[in-house]
């Protein structure tokens, strides 16, 4: 019999004191599980990212994760407006966020990128007007 | 596993079994059982939290008391620098040691002598590249105690020197053994001490086998015969004793190690829910661009400590003044092999307090549950089943130290009358004329 938890976050829009908090809980379930301090930086790290990116760009969204004996999947889903070119956002230090948001440390361009590197597979879709789904997962060795 | 020892105690007899402690604990260790609280012992860090809030004076700290000296034949004094600031016109913190000395202290050392040679001995180790940064200070007990229980990950960073009371309670047994030919079980060492935690990382160190402190006495405790002594000293009586400039000094209070390092990418957070906040970001890499970041469980920092007599601004503020007319540093270390002197000898471990079983799938069956139970629950944190919150009573419950029963509002949930609930659980609206009187005025 394989266990699994799942977990499922709201992430409330253009609401900045609130975002990690998902994050925030995943870690600390993760850490209860006596999982590995490595794998539960990667989770938190591109977890946070993500919702970051869902106050910024897309007026929040939904996290679904699971957690499974060998891996911590993550699902990242927004109904904001879509990512135009996905390989220029991948690139280190380009973003689309605007002076204001800037001004207050986020939009270094290092969001997407830091989830691709800090998980172990990383999945984009991602169309113009409906939203993005980002499906990542971190093994735990 | 060993028996984990603790300064912070629990007087039954004072203790009502109301829950203002529970809720104000950093990790969730104390439960209310049969009208008292109770301290889970391996979550425990000593920050001494408890002691501030408990309205009865039921949670204490158990310190050594000066006639404790009468067992060696030379005694030695340790004084924090957090005791400098305890005293209304304070100009020369001689009259402090000598008071000491009066107490029946053989010799004393300062503690913030030790804290520079610790101040010199990072600044050495900063250059290389050794160290994991952002670095983390082991100066404060509690911190280190709070990372081995929630922020294990945090460990590597931990900057592996001794805390100055330890590296201060080694000069001073050296030198006492050179000047007397003692032996060194007939030297008593006592720490003056601001906190609970300091004695218990004497009692039970992390990081190295065995201090060289025989004792912590509390600042309060040797308070006022310290006064009385102090006040009768004329000056010629008062010696030369102090070896320590603002750098050591400044350690009595938040930011003053960080900034003996006389570098500029740091960050000094003091007060236990500021310090979380903080390890918290560390621990998402959000700080990276930190070199050292210096941690206090206290407010304010050291003047901050729980067994201190002074609000810690007001020490604070006198600290300051101090420390105006002092030489920067009086304390450096040369070389590396010095540095050794000053290091760490063992690591330190990671403690599985939080963690619900050793077996990741047994976890996990575990946490499912909890999930579940917690869902289940009013999720009002109000205390009445004795655990600081909802979360904390699901968990109980998995451990099978609690039972879902003891949840008031979840027998609310099978129904009926909610009269015999104390207010805020009745499912009866407030007097309709206050509410009336509130939008007159709205």
């Amino acid at each position: 019999m394989s266990e699994s938890i799942k977990l499922h976050y709201v992430v409330p829009g253009d609401d900045f004191t609130r975002a990690g908090a998902a994050s925030g809980d995943v870690k600390r379930t993760l850490k209860q599980l006596g999982i590995s301090p490595n794998a539960i930086r990667n989770v938190a790290i591109a977890m946070y990212e993500g919702e970051i990116n869902m106050v910024i760009h897309a007026g929040g969204g939904e996290i679904d994760v699971e957690i499974t004996e060998d891996k911590i999947n993550m699902v990242l889903a927004d109904q904001g407006p879509g990512i135009a070119d996905v390989s220029l956002a991948m690139k280190e230090g380009y973003s689309t966020a605007p002076d204001n948001i800037r001004s207050l440390g986020f939009g270094a361009g290092m969001g997407l990128p830091n989830m691709k590197k800090y998980s172990d597979s990383f999945e984009i879709e991602t169309e113009l007007g409906v939203g993005t789904t980002l499906k990542l997962s971190v093994n735990i060795e | 596993m060993a028996k984990i020892f603790h300064s912070v105690r629990l007087d039954d007899e004072k203790c009502v079994g109301c829950t203002n402690c529970i809720k104000r604990c950093p990790t969730e260790a104390i439960r209310v059982r049969n009208k008292k609280a109770y301290i889970i012992s391996d979550r425990c860090i000593d920050c001494g939290e408890c002691i501030r809030v408990c309205p009865q004076h039921a949670k204490y700290a158990v310190m050594e008391r000066l006639e404790e000296t009468t067992k060696y034949k030379y005694n030695i004094a340790l004084p924090a620098p957090a005791l400098y600031g305890q005293f209304n016109n304070l100009e020369n913190v001689d009259y402090v040691l000598t008071g000491l000395k009066r107490l029946g202290f053989d010799k004393v050392v300062e503690v913030s002598k030790a804290a520079e040679y610790i101040s010199s001995a990072t600044r050495m180790m900063m250059e290389t590249d050794t160290l994991k940064k952002p670095v983390i200070s082991t100066a404060c007990p509690a911190v280190v105690r709070l990372i081995r229980i929630r922020f294990p990950n945090l460990i590597p960073n931990l900057l592996p020197l001794f805390a100055p009371v330890d590296f201060a309670a080694r000069i001073a047994r050296e030198e006492a053994i050179k000047e007397t030919g003692l032996k060194d079980e007939e030297i008593g060492v006592f720490f003056i001490s601001p906190c609970p935690a300091k004695r218990t990382a004497l009692k039970n160190p992390l990081g190295y086998s065995k201090s060289g402190v025989d004792g912590a006495i509390a600042i309060k405790d040797i308070y006022p015969q310290l006064v009385q002594n102090m006040d009768k000293l004329k000056l010629e009586d008062v010696e030369v004793i102090n070896d320590s400039g603002i750098i050591g000094v400044g350690w009595a209070s938040s930011g003053g190690e960080a900034a003996g390092l006389l570098k500029e990418r740091y960050l000094a957070a003091d007060g236990i829910r500021n310090v979380i906040n903080v390890l918290e970001e560390l621990e998402d890499e959000k700080l990276n661009d930190l070199d050292f970041i210096e941690l206090n469980c206290c407010t304010s920092g050291c003047v901050g400590g729980v067994l201190t007599v002074e609000n810690p601004f007001v020490a604070k503020a006198r600290i300051q003044r101090l420390r105006k007319f002092m030489p920067v540093s009086c304390n450096s270390i040369r070389n590396e092999y010095e540095l050794e002197e000053l290091s760490l000898t063992e690591e330190v471990t990671p403690s599985p307090a939080l963690k619900l079983a050793d077996n990741v799938v047994k976890a996990m069956r575990m946490m499912s549950e909890l999930k579940k139970i917690e869902a289940s629950l009013p999720g009002l944190d109000c205390g009445i089943c004795g655990a600081p919150s909802c979360r904390a009573l699901a968990d109980d419950i998995v451990r099978g130290y609690a039972e879902e029963t003891d949840c008031v509002l979840s027998k609310l949930q099978l129904g009926g009358n909610t009269d015999w609930l104390p207010a805020p659980f009745r499912s009866k609206v407030i007097n309709e004329e206050v509410g009336e009187e509130k939008n007159d005025e709205g």
